[in-house]
């Protein structure tokens, strides 16, 4: 309290020239801080902005126009429709998930949850997610490990180290990818990419092959490695954009406070920018997750399918198949309702996995943004 | 708490500039909405035009008598519109055919054929959602979840019988990436042990006994397959079972069952062969063309045959009428072929209605299906990677289209 009074009385002192001529006078300090001043209330009030003198002014006689309501109540149906909408939405498509989904999860002669065979058709269902859950779950964080450190990096660079003329070019640019189709992505790391890294995984395997992580398996160029640098390129843009507008809005006080203690500028990123920018990075991240997640055309053509029955194995440099890409793959021969549902089974647990990532997102931006 | 007061303000401050701002925008969207709703109109007054266009064209030259309009080739050119799905195999022949059809016929009639898949498009005929379907297999006469297509099918054409009807032959490859071996000669039982892994290296006892000469390497054999479901894998797992000698004993599906390393769609499977040294798959024709991969022959017991179109329509011209009378479900003969028959193949039917489908749309199918099976447009299917029907099945296909009521 004490200091709100000091600043009011040193605030006084050009009072009364602004008082004089209104027009000079800034729009400082009403509110609170007016009634601590030891000023009269009258000349605190005198300086504001002309306009308010000529309404003051204004002759009685005049009738103002009737307040409308009408745009009020329009808008606010309008949004409210909006959010509702979306809301039903989501739950229709639950609904018909699961509803399609449920006569064959009964038929289910496997455990849907732990069983790595597809047999669909026919009359005994046999089926589970075990090997498509590893592949989207190991594919798409991956592809998080690579990506969001580069995005942070880029992000960074544009608004912390480059000038403005600079920086608008090169987002301009990393915004571009995320325009490219994802079949063109697909084809390119099928043709060019894929052949490319096959060396380099070759190198990782003989190097800590030992790991089952990294063990050998048969197609160097179908992997879920080239699949996941595949996802990273497509991630990088979303991430990079949401971390790049949170670091640029980092509060100038606090890089400047840095500044003045002394700090250098990896300093200010370390001490002000990477703080306040951290939920926000990891919402980020999130929403990057749950693209990689849905990816379907462009895993579906780089990733090599096991053949049936063959053992489990969770290399990075094995094949797999991914929920969307197992469904997007077969989608033209749906042709039984039991099948249909076993593959829409499999998408419901997309759904499921997609809205638990989403919801995580949620709460770690919302405690990042009380901490700060 | 003057920090407080100092973000109260400005956010007041920016507030007031949002809504000037609005305020400005306000007027701005106000001058777009004309200009926008000019746009509508305009667009609507010629949406309303053009509406009215195709009506009166389609009514002025076709109209009344739909059959008047015969041109050089006997067909009848009748105007409408026809939607087909199905079998994704005969999809590039059926294109081709429709945009021939349409040439003949100057555009009279619009036909669509979506290749949503064989199974896809039996459901969608018999639930009347399109008027023809295209499937790599005859329709089913036992049940299947429930459904027994020939009946259900039966159902749609309002009980008159719907008939398989033969249209395109689409030879099966076995193509493979071999350096140093130009010709590779297998027969049914050595590729069924290659497909499920008894067969590992290139210079297994079994292929060098049919390769009598060939330098064949040591290296492991890789095979590829379709990894999604396909009437292509269907087919050739029917081969492998019916001709090897009982080396294969999975039941023929769509999905794979063998060994192998899976890709996505035949173009997936070719790219994949074209790369990888040492490998082998099963591919249609014209994708092994188009990659200009090397293709094995096929020794059924009569000597090495190569795959040819008259090579293949030999193999179709051993075939046993299944069906009765105008259904014209093939059995074909898979092992103990003659001289030069090459039996992988698959036969796309067009399944039809026999009699009770719209006699507006009748006259178009059955016209559409005239030019399909005569010879100018079945000669033209070697092209594009298909075999033509051999001659006396093509005048059997010719009667039963004739005979559509």
């Amino acid at each position: 309290m004490a200091v709100t009074d000091t600043n009011a009385t040193e605030r006084v002192e050009p009072e009364p020239a602004a008082a004089q001529d209104p027009s000079v006078s800034p729009v400082v300090d009403h509110g609170p801080v007016a009634l601590h001043s030891p000023v009269p209330k009258v000349t605190r009030h005198a300086p504001a902005p002309s306009i308010d003198g000529q309404v003051n002014r204004a002759p009685r006689g005049v009738k103002l126009a009737k307040i409308s309501k009408t745009g009020d109540r329009v808008f606010r149906a309008l949004a409210s429709t909006s959010g509702l909408t979306i809301i039903l939405l989501v739950l229709f498509v639950g609904i018909f998930l699961l509803a399609l989904a449920l006569p064959s999860l009964r038929a289910d002669q496997d455990n849907f949850l732990t069983s790595r065979n597809w047999t669909v058709a026919g009359n005994e269902l046999r089926f589970g997610i075990a090997g498509l859950l590893w592949t989207t779950v190991l594919s798409s964080i991956l592809a998080m490990a690579m990506a969001v450190p580069v995005a942070v990096g880029v992000a960074l660079c544009l608004t912390q180290y480059l000038h403005m003329r600079a920086a608008a070019p090169i987002s301009f640019v990393v915004d571009m990818l995320a325009a490219v189709p994802s079949i063109i992505f697909g084809l390119w790391g099928l043709i060019v990419l894929g052949p490319f890294l096959a060396p380099a995984g070759e190198w990782l395997i003989n190097a800590i092959g030992w790991i089952p992580l990294f063990s050998k398996s048969v197609d160097p160029k179908g992997s879920v490695f080239v699949a996941s640098v595949v996802l990273a390129i497509m991630i990088l843009p979303i991430v990079m954009a949401i971390s790049r507008d949170v670091f640029a809005q980092t509060p100038r006080d606090h890089i400047e406070a840095a500044l003045a203690l002394g700090a250098t500028r990896w300093e200010v990123i370390r001490t002000a920018v990477l703080p306040y920018g951290r939920s926000g990075v990891i919402s980020a991240s999130m929403l990057g997750l749950g693209r990689a997640l849905g990816e379907t055309i462009a895993v579906m053509i780089i990733l090599t399918t096991p053949a049936a029955g063959s053992p489990f194995s969770p290399s990075i440099f094995a094949g797999g198949e991914t929920f969307a890409s197992k469904i997007a793959n077969n989608a033209a021969e749906f042709d039984s309702p039991s099948k249909t549902g076993a593959y829409i089974a499999a998408g419901l647990v997309l759904f499921l996995i997609t809205f638990v990532v989403n919801a995580m997102a949620r709460v770690i931006a919302e405690r990042g943004a009380a901490k700060s | 708490m003057t920090k407080q007061n100092d973000a109260a303000q400005s956010d007041a401050a920016g507030a007031a500039n949002r809504l000037v701002s609005s305020r400005v925008g306000l007027r701005r969207m106000r001058r777009q909405a004309i200009g926008l709703a000019a746009l509508a109109a305009l667009a609507t007054l010629s949406l309303a035009a053009c509406g009215s266009d195709p009506t009166s064209a389609t009514e002025q030259p076709g109209g009344a008598e739909p059959g008047s309009s015969a041109n050089a080739s006997g067909l009848a050119c009748p105007a409408g519109k026809l939607s087909a799905e199905g079998s994704s195999a005969q999809n590039n022949a059926i294109t081709e055919v429709i945009a021939d059809y349409n040439a003949e016929c100057g555009d009279k009639a619009t036909i669509e054929y979506n290749p949503t898949g064989s199974g896809a498009g039996i459901k969608s005929f018999y639930n009347s959602l399109v008027d023809f379907a295209g499937s790599d297999s005859a329709l089913k006469t036992e049940e299947k979840d429930g459904v027994i297509e020939a009946d259900k099918a039966k159902e749609r054409c309002q009980n008159n019988p719907a008939w398989n009807i033969p249209m395109v032959v689409g030879p099966i490859a076995f193509a493979y990436n071999v350096d140093g071996v130009d010709k590779l000669v297998l027969n049914a039982e050595t590729l069924a042990e290659i497909f499920n892994g008894t067969i590992k290296t290139w210079n297994d006892p079994k292929i060098a006994k049919l390769n009598s000469g060939a330098k064949l390497p040591s290296a492991n054999i890789t095979v590829f397959f379709r990894s999604d479901e396909s009437g292509t894998t269907e087919n050739t797992t029917k081969f492998l079972s019916k001709a090897g000698n009982g080396a294969w004993k999975d039941e023929p599906a769509k999905a794979w069952t063998g060994t192998g390393d899976g890709k996505n769609k035949s173009s997936g499977v070719a790219e994949a062969t074209a790369n990888t040294k040492n490998s082998i798959t099963y591919i249609e024709w014209s994708y092994a063309k188009d990659n200009t991969l090397s293709m094995a022959q096929l020794d059924s017991g009569n000597g090495p045959v190569e795959l040819t179109g008259d090579s293949v329509a030999k193999a179709v011209d051993e075939a046993k009428v299944k069906g009765s009378g105008n259904d014209l479900n093939l059995d074909l003969k898979y092992s103990g072929n003659k001289a030069g028959a090459y039996p992988a193949l698959l036969v796309t039917y067009e399944i039809v209605c026999s009699k009770g489908l719209a006699a507006d749309k009748t006259t178009i199918v059955k016209d559409f299906l005239t030019y399909f099976s005569s010879s100018d447009a079945q000669q033209k299917l070697p092209d594009l990677g298909y075999a033509p029907l051999p001659s006396e099945l093509e005048s059997k296909v010719q009667a039963a289209v004739a005979a559509i009521q």
